[in-house]
């Protein structure tokens, strides 16, 4: 067997687009630019793109690491190399910043030109088809026309799952991973506490914060916390932290005394000293929105059935947050539409976070599955 | 050939080609290719373990991960013209109501299972030992098998669930055998229908 390795060095590159793009909640973006990079070589045949979506905070750096920054590795680097089950030998692997995001392609923080300032609340929503619409712009723009296989795991999933539907000619497999085919009440839910939190903030300021030279960071952080709580499991927390105690006994305070608390206000703090808070209230409604079965009465069955890709759904069993259950109506919806379709439900302790590690049996999966597709 | 391979060739006798089929117990897909290549059906396993989901998919098979003790629940009645599980019954528990899954969501089941009523196996219990044989092929304490019963057992079971017989099959060792099934044959395959 041949030794794995990462990509190494990689460069974030960046297209224009020029037209104005109209988006599914009436709004129009005088053109936008998206930030991309690519891994692997692009074959004569153009036969072996694999576009690779990111979920609620990823980005397009999916793998390797940039020369100035040697220990900013991609969020999905243990997946993409040579040897990899996401082969760069075989595949030529592309990963873009989504439209609305904060690293790079046009987003809140942005510049509209039409005011000379940033967007801020006045950044239209986007809709998981506005990103596969255009993620296909992007690919014409690399002579891409098909592409080998979308993957993405959970709001990845949601892409991987709608370019399969918008564009079922353009796409020979997709690869969904700890998704759903809409959010339950609860994961909504969750999300509306996630926006709440910024929305009160007081430095929020309507969504023009960048005006005040402030960031809703206090919000920003909550946010991040109550999503980490979700992307663990119950036994991955116990495991992790239990109930350990910083100063080995109660000290009666409220500043850190349980490990978990001091794990999530570090993973907060974090986050929301990079993040920006719009891009997290606009893709948590992303998300939220999603639901491509809605416009057949709810009939995912019918809703699926102008897919043509082959499609490899994998959940795993202590996600909470996309459950196997969720997973398994994607399956089931395929099965009755008569689609190819296989399932694999990984045991795992990690929760939601699962998708993004290399346990063997999953990444044997996606393995036996990339390697059976022809480029 | 071996004693899985004229299990398969009973089973695609019963298939029309181009057929919609659910293989339970499908392991590494080897049914269902051969079913593909010799009746050109479209297929899906369901597999429990991981280790075998992944040989599956490396043979290019459908397979579905689940656990068949929980039933088919999600699947829609009447979405197979077959719904097969082929040497894998007598190691599930929950024996009736994976027969009404069965028959459930397939127009039709084929089922085959290792005839514990053989002979050769009443031989060995007459000599005080538990079977082993090709059929059977693991000791008492390491076998996956949890149901242990007969031709003539299962032939009762489907009068008792109203499931009809329109085909049945003995073999030992290949050959067809006709006179005392649940004495002479080593494994038997149904055709099944709903009552």
């Amino acid at each position: 067997m041949k030794q794995s390795s990462s990509v190494g060095v990689v460069t974030p590159q960046r297209a224009r687009f020029e037209a104005p793009l109209e988006l599914r909640s009436g709004g129009v973006l005088p053109g936008f630019e998206l930030v991309y990079e690519t891994y692997g070589t692009l074959n004569a045949a153009r036969s072996n793109a694999v576009l690779v979506c990111h979920a609620l905070s990823g980005s397009h750096h999916v793998a390797g690491v940039y020369a100035d920054q040697p220990g900013n590795i991609g969020w999905w680097d243990n997946l993409i190399g040579p040897g990899r089950p996401l082969d760069t030998d075989k595949f030529f692997v592309i990963g873009v910043n989504n439209l609305g995001g904060c690293y790079g392609s046009t987003g809140p923080a942005s510049i509209n030109a039409a005011t000379g300032k940033p967007w801020g609340a006045d950044f239209p929503f986007v809709t998981v088809e506005d990103w596969v619409d255009t993620q296909a712009l992007l690919a014409d723009m690399l002579g891409i026309e098909r592409f080998a296989a979308v993957v993405g795991g959970s709001l990845g999933g949601m892409q991987a799952l709608s370019w399969a539907l918008q564009y079922p000619d353009r796409i020979g497999h997709a690869l969904v991973i700890a998704s759903a085919p809409k959010l339950t009440a609860q994961n909504i839910a969750f999300n509306e506490v996630a926006r709440q939190a910024i929305l009160k903030d007081p430095e929020f300021h309507g969504g023009n914060y960048y005006e005040h030279g402030v960031v809703p960071t206090r919000g920003l952080a909550l946010a991040r916390m109550v999503g980490h709580i979700t992307y663990l499991s119950d036994d991955a927390m116990a495991e992790k932290f239990g109930r350990q105690l910083r100063h080995g006994k109660p000290v009666y305070s409220y500043d850190v005394e349980f490990e978990i608390e001091s794990y999530l206000r570090y993973q907060g703090d974090k986050f929301a000293g990079f993040f920006d808070a719009n891009t997290y209230l606009l893709t948590t409604k992303t998300l939220d929105y999603f639901d491509p079965a809605f416009a057949h009465g709810g009939d995912l069955t019918r809703a699926l059935s102008a897919a043509t890709a082959e499609f490899l759904v994998v959940s795993f069993t202590t996600d909470w947050r996309f459950s196997p259950q969720r997973s398994k109506e994607i399956v089931n919806a395929l099965l009755h539409s008569d689609k190819r379709v296989s399932y694999a439900e990984i045991d795992s302790v990690a929760g939601h976070d699962a998708f993004l590690l290399d346990e063997p049996l999953y990444h044997g999966v996606l393995s036996a599955y990339l390697a059976n597709i022809r480029v | 050939m071996s004693y899985q391979r004229y299990d398969y060739e009973v089973i695609a006798s019963w298939i029309q080609p181009g057929e919609r089929v659910l293989d339970l117990g499908c392991g590494d897909g080897g049914l269902l290719k051969y079913l593909q290549d010799v009746r050109q059906v479209r297929g899906y396993g369901v597999e429990k373990e991981t280790e075998k989901v992944m040989a599956a998919i490396g043979n290019g098979i459908n397979v579905l991960q689940l656990d068949l003790e929980q039933g088919l629940a999600g699947i829609e009645d009447d979405s197979f013209d077959h719904v097969i599980m082929s040497l894998s019954l007598q190691a599930m528990h929950n024996t009736q109501r994976i027969l009404a899954e069965m028959l459930r969501v397939g127009h039709e089941a084929v089922v085959s299972f290792p005839n514990f009523g053989y002979w050769r196996h009443r031989q060995s219990i007459l000599n005080g030992r538990m079977p082993v044989s090709e059929s059977l092929p693991h000791q008492w304490f390491n076998t996956p098998n949890v149901r242990f019963f007969t031709i003539a057992d299962f032939e009762a079971l489907c009068e008792q669930e109203g499931i009809v017989i329109h085909e049945q099959l003995a073999l030992d060792d290949g050959k067809v055998i006709l006179e005392e099934p649940n004495f002479m044959a080593s494994m038997a395959a149904y055709r099944l229908g709903r009552g």
